[in-house]
């Protein structure tokens, strides 16, 4: 955040409320909070991570950074321009820059369309390239995912699920943009397609100098490609920081569970909470920590006060909403378990 | 232009062939072209002039000479009439269709797409519409504009737009908020361009089936409104009108109100049979009779069973040489083949292996819950607690599953009936085995709730499954699936869909109830973490077979299969972020075509020429231990030395 470097995107504030307009007689429908004041910065050249459970609002802020989806509040600047004014004269201009990744391959691309022409669409409405430089490019770009050639003239249902997603990759490449969000881009698939898709992306990002937003629920993967980490809890940024930091020391309640709860050889089970402990209401979120509830630190304050993102932080890279954090390595030894 | 153009090819190849299959609709096709040549070649037919009257010939009776069908109250000719009269009734019908599905369809495409006010807006519009009588709102149109064919025609058209409009605007709404029109947006496509290029192709069918299946209703209004006096004006033949002419002669001459209505009957008739059959080759799913439910339970082919009976005693579970098949037109998937499971009291067995293994139809089988059609067991024997499976009554199964046998399934959302209350369904549960009261039923599913520990019991016996959290809901199948005391639980992946913090909670739960209740449990997974926190044994599955089995930290420490190897390898562990994931390359075999020898050879690192040759068998490497691999690898081998 220090860095001489300039962000490529930097998140500001931004809150995304569904719902919450006025009603027919009178009175005011509460809104559903799904993302509330996120502020993160991406820098070029890195992956950011981005876990959390369902519904903790990481698809939302995703489609917010691609602009299908636009926030109610805050700002979101892509190379220091608000991307809400280049939405509003041009989608295509954002288009060019920023592209996405399904979570599910085979419902992303359309069944009744082949590959050919899902893959063109890119190449002639936002880079207007002719019949010619688009057969080149189409080319290039099937090999780049490692997809035969012959694969253009199929329709998406005679692929599996690892194909379809490396067209899904390639149809974001295609307009050859600079940063490209991926949403949960492994989880429908099988572990063994998985690891091909993510070593493919880390290839693809070192030919392509790409940045990544890289959006999971599943810790070790987001921990195998992140550079930096974001985990996020009911809508709001739990924790921000350097990916190897953040999984070694967690500095938020919230991320040690997480982490705990992730079973592995040789490690027993930890279900850390006695009863369980439900999210909050989305439409009336709590005054203080959303996870005070399921928090066995939480005291008074964190019931009454909500902690700013630098509450907890190591350092001016490694922030956390906790105001009792986790003791760092060394001190820990089976801490924040019950 | 090929973005957008060519969007119907990808239609099956064999859609005649299917449509032919069905011999109602062919039927209704034969009749439909035979009416439809009849109408087009009326003119050149040598028949009577249709309108020239001659009263002295009139009411003559059918099969008279010169007059095949008789003639009217004027003396015209019937047979003449009716081929003139079917020429303006499909015309009108036909158009109307036509008319009525162009404008319903857009303003559906639309309402359906853009949502919102535009959606409310055109909706209601369309609401209004729909709140006439539609007779009445012809009528009114009819009124308006003057009696006449074509003013029918055009009121028949509006009175059914809002039918293509609803219907329109439903599929498109579905499709509007799949993933593939946003990736058609980030595509650079305006909306102009995702509506027609990427929608349209997708309702088309549907727009063509609601036409298909409503052109007889329109050709029945067009003759309802002639029928009044309001469409086809004299002395011009519609079928409606000469209905009505017959109307006024009915008793003395019925045969001139008969024959029209025989014609429409048939008409209507033959097109509804056929708008069925084109329905059922663009719909599947909407296919009349498609949506019946297999049998209750796995077809056993004769010859399993009798294998060799299985002696040990201990096992709760014993499966031998189990072989279950589906039936896929002239293909035979193999989709488990050769499987043994042995499951001791208390035990917890994973299965591991990736989509397409043949874990969950492994699971399935044991309980006879694969569908059929198309599946079926082709082998093996199954015996719980000694008792043979495969040969026991349909009664008795009935009696076992969710009593002694219960199953968990992934997602727990759609295994609970989302219109009961948890408690009723747990309740049902009880006494679908047990002669106990309802009260003590529902003492029981507190008290079952309390083990899933559940907090507040009492209170959420009356809470409905969608008040519960995922995991909450997990909980409460699970105390479902132990309400009958069950000995052996069958969970199918019953954490994939729960947040990693939620399936610690469920492990941690399953856990504890094996220790305390000593109930075995059969865990299917695709994770090793998973494996490693609750199962004991484990057997992975590649291609319907099992390829490895041993004790769970055997297998996770020392795999002996090389798929093992590569498929512990392939996922990514916490805290060992710098490793490069070593991917499996290429894809799992179709288990209808899988290849001779080991059916992993073709992705093996090491496979060597003996191994694409024969049948492999599975190797006992220690006890308890095997790998159906000629080479095992070398650290599973010194494990054996030791």
């Amino acid at each position: 955040m220090h860095s001489t470097v300039e962000p490529l995107m930097r998140v500001e504030g931004v809150e995304r409320i569904f719902g919450g307009r006025r009603k027919l007689f009178g009175g005011h429908r509460a809104g559903v909070h799904a993302v509330q004041d996120v502020s993160l910065d991406i820098m070029p050249g890195e992956t950011l991570g981005i876990v959390g459970e369902s519904g903790c609002g990481k698809s939302t802020l995703a489609r917010m950074l691609v602009g299908l989806d636009q926030p109610t509040g805050g700002s979101i600047r892509f190379k220091g321009r608000d991307i809400a004014d280049t939405l509003r004269n041009d989608f295509n201009g954002l288009a060019r820059n920023i592209q996405y990744v399904f979570q599910d391959p085979v419902s992303s691309l359309n069944p009744r369309k082949t590959i050919r022409s899902i893959l063109e669409a890119p190449l002639k409405h936002l880079l207007g390239l002719g019949r010619k430089e688009r057969a080149e490019r189409l080319g290039t770009l099937m090999d780049a995912v490692n997809l035969r050639p012959e694969f253009l003239e199929r329709y998406p249902h005679e692929f599996s699920g690892g194909q379809a997603q490396r067209i899904g990759i390639a149809r974001a490449l295609a307009a050859d943009p600079e940063l490209i969000v991926l949403d949960e881009p492994v989880s429908a698939l099988d572990v063994s397609v998985q690891a091909q898709v993510i070593n493919l992306l880390a290839d693809l990002k070192a030919r392509f100098g790409l940045t990544y937003v890289f959006i999971s629920h599943d810790l070790s993967v987001v921990e195998s490609v992140s550079d930096r980490v974001a985990v996020m809890y009911f809508g709001r940024l739990a924790e921000l920081g350097p990916a190897r930091a953040l999984f070694a020391d967690p500095r938020h309640r919230y991320t040690r569970l997480l982490l705990d709860s992730v079973p592995a050889p040789g490690k027993p089970i930890v279900a850390c909470e006695g009863s369980e402990g439900d999210l909050p209401d989305p439409y009336d979120p709590p005054a203080g920590c959303a996870f005070a509830p399921r928090c066995p630190a939480a005291d008074d304050l964190c019931r009454s006060q909500r902690p700013a993102l630098d509450a907890g932080a190591v350092d001016g890279a490694h922030l956390a909403a906790c105001f009792h954090p986790p003791l760092l390595t060394g001190e820990t030894a089976g801490d924040g378990q019950l | 232009m090929s973005a957008v153009a060519n969007p119907r090819s990808s239609g099956r190849p064999d859609a005649v062939r299917l449509m032919l299959n069905n011999r109602l609709a062919t039927g209704g096709l034969v009749i439909l072209v035979v009416m439809v040549l009849l109408a087009l070649l009326a003119p050149l037919l040598p028949l009577a002039d249709p309108n020239a009257t001659a009263p002295a010939n009139r009411l003559i009776r059918p099969l008279s000479e010169g007059h095949l069908l008789g003639t009217d109250a004027l003396g015209r000719d019937i047979l003449s009439r009716i081929l003139w009269g079917l020429r303006v009734s499909l015309a009108v019908g036909i158009s109307a269709t036509l008319i009525a599905a162009f404008f319903g369809s857009l303003i559906g495409l639309v309402a359906g797409y853009a949502g919102g006010r535009t959606d409310n807006l055109l909706m209601r519009g369309v609401d209004m519409l729909m709140a006439f009588p539609y007779i009445l709102l012809a009528l009114a149109i009819v009124a308006v504009l003057g009696p006449g064919l074509i003013n029918a025609l055009y009121a028949i058209a509006v009175v059914n737009i809002p039918f293509f409009a609803r219907n329109i605007r439903g599929v498109t709404l579905g499709l509007a908020r799949r993933e593939f029109v946003d990736a058609a947006r980030l595509s650079g496509k305006s909306h102009l361009r995702i509506l027609t290029g990427e929608i349209l192709p997708n309702v088309a069918p549907v727009i063509v089936v609601t036409m298909s299946t409503t052109v007889g209703w329109m050709i029945l209004e067009t003759a309802g409104l002639s029928f009044l006096g309001l469409g086809a004006q004299p002395p011009q033949a519609d079928l409606g009108s000469m209905l009505g002419d017959g109307r006024r002669v009915l008793f003395n001459a019925p045969h001139v109100a008969i024959v029209p209505g025989l014609v429409i009957f048939l008409l209507v008739m033959s097109i509804n049979l056929f708008g069925d059959g084109v329905r059922d080759v663009l719909d599947p799913r909407l296919k009349s009779g498609a949506l019946a439910r297999p049998m209750g339970r796995t077809a056993i082919d004769p010859r399993a069973g009798d294998a060799m009976p299985a002696p040990a005693t201990e096992a709760v579970l014993d499966v031998v040489a189990l072989k279950t098949q589906f039936q896929l037109g002239r293909k035979t998937l193999r989709a488990v083949d050769d499987v043994d499971l042995r499951l001791r009291e208390g035990e917890c067995l994973g299965i591991v292996g990736e989509s397409g293994s043949g874990k969950s139809v492994t699971a399935m089988s044991i309980m006879g819950l694969v569908p059929t059609p198309p599946g079926r067991i082709a082998g093996g024997t199954i015996d719980f607690r000694g008792e043979d499976l495969l040969g026991a009554s349909d009664a008795r199964i009935r009696q076992l599953r969710g009593g002694a046998v219960s199953h968990v399934f992934q997602d727990p959302l759609s295994t609970l009936h989302p219109l009961f209350t948890v408690g009723d369904q747990i309740v049902e549960a009880i006494r679908a085995h047990q002669s106990i009261g309802h009260r003590e039923a529902r003492t029981k599913a507190r008290d079952l709730l309390a083990m899933v520990r559940i907090p507040n019991a009492a209170q959420r016996l009356d809470a409905y499954p969608h008040e519960l959290s995922g995991g909450m809901r997990q909980r409460v199948v699970i105390a479902m699936a132990l309400a009958n005391d069950a000995e052996l639980l069958i969970a199918d992946e019953p954490t994939t869909a729960l947040d990693v913090t939620v399936q610690a909670q469920v492990l941690s739960l399953m856990n504890g109830l094996r220790r305390e209740k000593k109930t075995s449990i059969l865990f299917i997974t695709h994770d090793f973490g998973v494996v490693s926190a609750i199962c004991d044994r484990v057997a992975v599955m590649y291609a319907g077979r099992i390829v490895e089995t041993g004790t769970a930290r055997q297998v996770l420490e020392k795999p002996a299969h090389p798929y093992t190897r590569k498929l512990i390898d392939c996922v990514p562990v916490l805290g060992q972020s710098d490793r490069r994931l070593d991917a499996i390359e290429g894809l799992p075999p179709s288990v209808d075509d899988l290849p001779e020898g080991c059916a992993f050879a073709p992705r093996c690192p090491f496979a060597q020429p003996e191994c694409r040759k024969g049948e492999i068998p599975l190797f006992a490497l220690a006890d308890e231990r095997a790998a159906r691999c000629l080479f095992p690898l070398s650290a599973a081998r010194e494990v054996v030395d030791a």
